[in-house]
Order: structure tokens, then C-alpha cells, then sequence
């Protein structure tokens, strides 16, 4: 049974005294109806002044605290001289008159707190670079002992992630490739076509994508894809003290947790920038043969001499840096992750954009450094 | 009789798990009426948070129908839930991306009517009403002790005054100073606003402190339900290792003690 909406009524007594009768239900459901509150918050600006009023509340059917709020609030905080109430009511107003607390205001920022937060945002960014450099340094180390007794490797764990991040991420990035690949093939063509040079596509192409496009797609999806998800891995080990677990029984989690992801990234990501290089050159060799006529023999035959070999291997040396270094990302940001679910969630944000914007970032080196190589 | 605030009839809850049908809840009957503080009792797995899950309308039963307040929740929609049914979570709950007093205040902001400054002078009242400091407004819930986060999110659950009041594990992973306090604050939630509290509890001192009737869930469906004396009369096996065993020797010994009367009805709107 819904409750009638709040309503109020002016009345004037038989001895001439104004008298208001409230009614209806005056709960935060029925007073939150956009009509009766404007109806009920007009009424109660309108009489805000006069004294000498009657209040009666007995007609009200629900008096919630938001009602008795918003009574207390227009009688100014304090008893009105003439109120009839029932005694429910009576204890409702009384809890709502005891507990009313002015709000308290969340402390402003001064100029002074900015700075020190200024200061704060440089120490943590040298706590990240620290922290990023002993994470490198302690995955050399692990490298070392690997090397030195590779029967006692967490060959398992590394199989394990080989698998999630290289064998399941080949139809994404199969498909993002292919479809780059059409689309920049079918952009440049009808600009070649205007200065009859339509057999440069296969330069054009086979240069961008071997080189820069391939492994850049491939290192860009699988920081979303896997960088993203080796921080959540490890922040939830953080938030359910797996972590706490595994060092209470002297198991080091840079051998057992970080070295098995950074080898598997390490390994599966050329793997998968070759993959993506394939897919997006075969989308670019279809586009090209359908907009332009530029036969698949053709570019098969001239691919090779464009493109410098070592264009592959600059490639290929650029993408077990990317993954090496998404891996490493990855696994600081999880486990900076504090015992919360709020911060698991802002570190899988800051691992991913952070892996990406340091991708981009190394890109760019390797093109200055390598600007000889190969063109 | 007063009127059913919860009305469970023939209620089936099956589960599908790796392809099998977990049946958890076969022909269950419960009715809770107005002014009950009604404690769920039973082993782990026995469908006791899958009972208030029904109530909430979370969980969908596959037979049978569980009325709150006279209307099932397919025919009620979620608008207005909260005026409705108000829950305390296990672990609370907060939305940890709001202080405590946006926490609290949200589902009357949600109205999009009624203006900012009235919804935090009602959120206010409420945070002190269960006992918190008005410092601990504008904390985030990740600052909160354990015993904070149960009063904020019992503030919350509150805060459109909802004649109904769920309770899963209300004191699991409190102190037991906190805890008892907790109990207390409950208790006299219960009797000022007129309360109906159906509430699952492990907890024997919560259970017997707090429980105006108690009922057990076992082999699928209520099999006693009353005060813990008549529930302890009974011959099921739950329940003599639940109360009779090592942990109820403390039980047994308030069994003299009548449990508590149900809240006076309507507390605030009596004629």
C-alpha cells in the first residue's frame, strides 16, 4: 500500500489563532516525489516567518527522520510555542532535535599543502624509479641462479604464463593487425595513386609495419591485455597476504613471481609482434590488390628487397624490450598494491598506462639510436 | 497477530554448479512479523545468507514465493529498495571510492529532489545515531577499524528508514568489546525505531543477547523455530551440537534467562 504524499493545510481556528495541519506521509520516499516537494518546500519558505503558528502533526500517517529533519530545519532548530503530536512522533523529533550536528566541513587545501604535495608526487617518482631498478637488479640476479642451477627454475610457472600471454592473445592481436593493415593500406594507396606511384605501398607498408606498427600493436595490446593483468595477480596475492605467506616460508618472490612472468613476456613477445606483423601485412597485401591491383606475387616478390632484413631484427630486439619491460611494470606496480581493494584498482590503472606511455617512450630511443639501421 | 513483514512459502533455491542442481532450500516456510528481531542459525553451506539473499531479491527462487512487506520482489522492481529492506553486508560494504557521510547519504541523493544541505544535516543524525563521531564524517572507509565500518554501513543501510532491517554476520571480525557494544547498539536500534531485524548469526552470545525468536535452517528447510529454549528442546542433531556441544555449555547456562519481547510496533507513528 504506497503511503498518501505529504500534505499541508493552512487552517484558521474557531478563536481566530492561524493553525497548520500537516498530513500525509512525510518519509523521504513520498517527500523526495518532485510534485509534493515542491508543493510541501513552497509551503514551509512560505510560513518560514510567522509566528504564533499552531503546528499539528497528528494527521502525519509516517514521520521518518527525514521528515522530522525537515520540520526541525524550519522551525529554526528550536521548539515551535504550539505543537500537537503523537508519541511516536515525539520520540522521532526529540532523537532528530538531539543529534542535529552542524555539518562538518572537509578540510580546504591551502597553498602550503599543495606544495608539500608537490614534493611528495617528486619523492614518489623516485620511489618508482628506485623501486624499478631493484626489481631489474634482483631479476638479473635470479637470471644468474637460473643459469647456475636451471633444474630448480619455475619451469612450470613459466610455461603457464607463455601460454596466457602468448597463445591467448593471438586472435586479438591476429585481429587488430589485419585490420590496421587494410585500413592503412587502403589510406595510402588513394594517396599514391594521385602521384602514379602505386608500387611504393609495398616500400611503404612493409617498412612501417616491420619496423615501427607490428611490434609497437603487439607491445600496446598485450600491456592491456597481460600487464594489466600480472598487476592484478599479484595485488590480489597483496590484498588475500598470499605475499605474506610466501615470505613467512622463505620463498622469494623475485624468483618464484617476477622471474616467470619477464621470462615468459620476454620470449612470447616477438613471437606475438611477428604474429601481428604478419596479420596487418596480409591485411595490407589484400587492400592493396583489391584498391590498387598490386598483385600478391608482386608483393611477395618485392617485399624483401624494400625492406632490409635487419628491419626484423631491430624489431625483434625492440619487442623482448617491451615485454621485459611491461612484465617488470607489471609485477612493481602489483606489489606496491596496499592490503585494499581501492588500491588494487588504481594499480592495475597506473600499471597499464604506465606500461604504455614507457612502450611509446622506448620506441622512440630505439629510433634515434637505430636511425641508421636498415632504411 | 501482528502483521508478516517477511513471508516465505514452499520456497525451492536450487543452485547450478559445474552442471549439476545444488538444491539448498526444499518447501521452506518461514513468516517473520513486525517487530521480531529473528535470528538464522545453521551450518556453513546451509542457505542461511541465501535466505536473506532471497529476501533482498538477489537470489531468484525456483519455486515457491518470498514476500517482504506483501509483494514479492519481481512484482516490487528495485526503485525505492532502500525505503524497503535496509542490509548490513559481512564486511560492510562502503563504497570505498565515498567518505563515510557520501556513503550514508547516497541513496537520498540518489532522489535527485530533496536539497544537499537537508540530506547531510539527515545523514548527520544518522552517523550519530549508531554511535560514530562526527570527525569520522569525512574519513574514507579505508581508514576505518573494523567496528566503524559495521556502523557506517548500518548507518547507511538506515538511512531512508526502512521498516526492515537484514543483518549477515553483524559481528563476525569485531573485538569482543566491540562486538557487545555493537550487540547493544542493535538492540536499542531495534526497540526506538520500531525495527523488524532478521539477522544470520554464528555467534551464540549475539544470538541469545539479541534474538527475540531464533530459527534453524537444516536439511534444507526450518526444521525449529522459537526461543532458544523450545529450539533447544528439539532432537535435531544441528542443533544439539550447536547449542548442547562444547561451544553452548555457555548458552545452556542463560537458558533460564526469557529472550527479549519483539519491539513495540511502529514505534513512530503510534496513535
Amino acid at each position: 500500500m504506497p503511503d498518501a504524499l505529504p500534505t499541508l493545510t493552512l487552517q484558521t481556528a474557531p478563536d481566530g489563532a492561524p493553525r497548520l495541519v500537516l498530513g500525509g506521509s512525510w518519509s523521504a520516499a513520498r517527500l523526495a516525489e518532485p510534485t509534493a516537494w515542491n508543493r510541501i518546500s513552497q509551503g514551509l519558505a512560505d510560513l518560514a516567518n510567522r509566528a504564533a503558528l499552531t503546528w499539528d502533526l497528528r494527521a502525519i500517517t509516517r514521520l521518518d527522520h527525514t521528515g522530522a529533519q525537515l520540520l526541525w530545519n524550519t522551525w529554526g532548530h528550536q521548539w515551535p510555542a504550539q505543537l500537537q503530536w503523537q508519541p511516536g512522533q515525539r520520540a522521532m523529533l526529540q532523537r532528530v532535535a538531539r543529534f542535529t550536528t552542524p555539518a562538518v566541513q572537509p578540510a580546504r587545501r591551502t597553498f602550503w599543502q599543495l606544495f608539500l604535495r608537490l614534493g611528495e608526487l617528486l619523492w614518489l617518482l623516485w620511489d618508482h624509479l628506485v623501486g624499478l631498478l631493484a626489481l631489474t637488479g634482483q631479476l638479473l640476479l635470479d637470471v644468474v641462479a637460473l643459469l647456475r642451477a636451471p633444474r630448480r627454475g619455475p619451469w612450470r610457472d613459466v610455461s603457464g604464463h607463455l601460454f596466457r600471454i602468448g597463445a591467448r592473445a593471438l586472435p586479438v592481436t591476429a585481429l587488430v593487425g589485419f585490420t590496421i593493415g587494410v585500413v592503412l593500406a587502403y589510406l595510402m594507396s588513394r594517396q599514391l595513386r594521385l602521384f602514379g606511384a602505386d608500387t611504393f605501398i609495398v616500400n611503404i607498408l612493409g617498412l612501417s609495419i616491420i619496423r615501427e606498427l607490428g611490434p609497437m600493436l603487439a607491445a600496446i595490446l598485450i600491456a592491456g591485455r597481460s600487464g594489466s593483468a600480472i598487476t592484478a595477480q599479484i595485488g590480489v596475492m597483496r590484498v588475500t597476504e598470499e605475499l605474506d605467506a610466501m615470505r613467512v616460508m622463505g620463498i622469494a618472490r623475485g624468483y618464484r613471481l617476477v622471474l616467470p612472468r619477464a621470462m615468459a613476456m620476454a620470449i612470447a613477445m616477438p613471437l606475438i609482434s611477428v604474429w601481428t606483423t604478419l596479420a596487418a601485412l596480409l591485411g595490407g597485401m589484400l587492400a592493396a590488390d583489391v584498391v590498387l591491383g598490386v598483385t600478391p606475387a608482386y608483393f611477395f616478390a618485392t617485399l624483401p628487397r624494400a625492406v632490409a632484413i635487419s628491419n626484423l631484427w631491430l624489431a625483434l630486439g625492440k619487442s623482448v624490450v617491451f615485454g621485459l619491460l611491461i612484465a617488470l611494470i607489471g609485477c612493481h606496480y602489483g606489489l606496491r598494491v596496499k592490503p585494499n581493494t581501492e588500491s588494487l584498482g588504481q594499480g592495475t590503472t597506473a600499471s597499464v598506462v604506465t606500461a604504455i606511455t614507457v612502450v611509446l617512450l622506448v620506441d622512440a630511443v630505439f629510433a634515434v639510436v637505430f636511425r641508421n639501421l636498415g632504411l | 497477530m501482528r502483521p508478516a513483514v517477511v513471508e516465505i512459502d514452499k520456497l525451492w533455491s536450487v543452485f547450478h554448479e559445474a552442471g549439476r542442481h545444488v538444491v539448498i532450500h526444499q518447501d521452506l516456510d518461514l513468516r517473520i512479523e513486525a517487530g521480531e528481531l529473528v535470528s538464522i542459525v545453521g551450518g556453513s553451506g546451509s542457505g542461511k545468507t541465501v535466505l536473506l539473499r532471497q529476501m533482498l531479491g538477489l537470489a531468484v527462487p525456483a519455486r515457491g514465493s518470498v514476500k517482504v512487506l506483501g509483494e514479492t520482489a519481481a512484482s516490487m522492481g528495485r526503485e525505492g529498495a532502500a525505503s524497503r529492506v535496509g542490509m548490513l553486508f559481512q564486511h560492510g560494504a562502503l563504497f570505498s571510492a565515498f567518505s563515510v557521510i557520501d556513503n550514508i547519504a547516497f541513496a537520498l541523493r540518489e532522489l535527485k529532489t530533496l536539497p544537499l544541505d537537508l540530506i547531510m544535516d539527515v545523514a548527520m543524525v544518522k552517523l550519530r545515531m549508531v554511535g560514530l563521531d562526527p570527525s569520522a564524517a569525512h574519513k574514507m572507509p579505508a581508514d576505518l577499524s573494523g567496528g566503524m565500518i559495521k556502523r557506517a554501513a548500518l548507518a547507511r543501510a538506515l538511512i531512508m528508514d526502512p521498516p526492515l532491517l537484514l543483518l549477515d554476520e553483524p559481528t563476525a571480525g569485531l573485538d569482543p568489546g566491540s562486538a557487545d557494544e555493537f550487540c547493544a547498539l542493535l538492540q536499542s536500534l531495534h526497540q526506538e525505531l520500531g525495527l523488524t531485524v532478521v539477522m544470520v548469526t554464528h555467534d551464540l552470545d549475539t544470538l541469545l543477547e539479541l534474538s527475540t525468536r531464533i530459527a534453524v535452517v537444516a536439511d534444507r528447510h526450518i526444521v525449529a523455530s522459537g526461543s532458544a529454549a523450545e529450539v533447544m528442546a528439539q532432537p535435531h542433531p544441528f542443533i544439539k551440537e550447536f547449542f548442547l556441544g562444547e561451544r553452548g555449555r555457555r548458552a545452556s547456562a542463560l537458558l533460564d534467562a526469557p529472550l527479549r519481547p519483539p519491539a513495540s510496533l511502529f514505534a513512530d507513528t503510534e496513535t
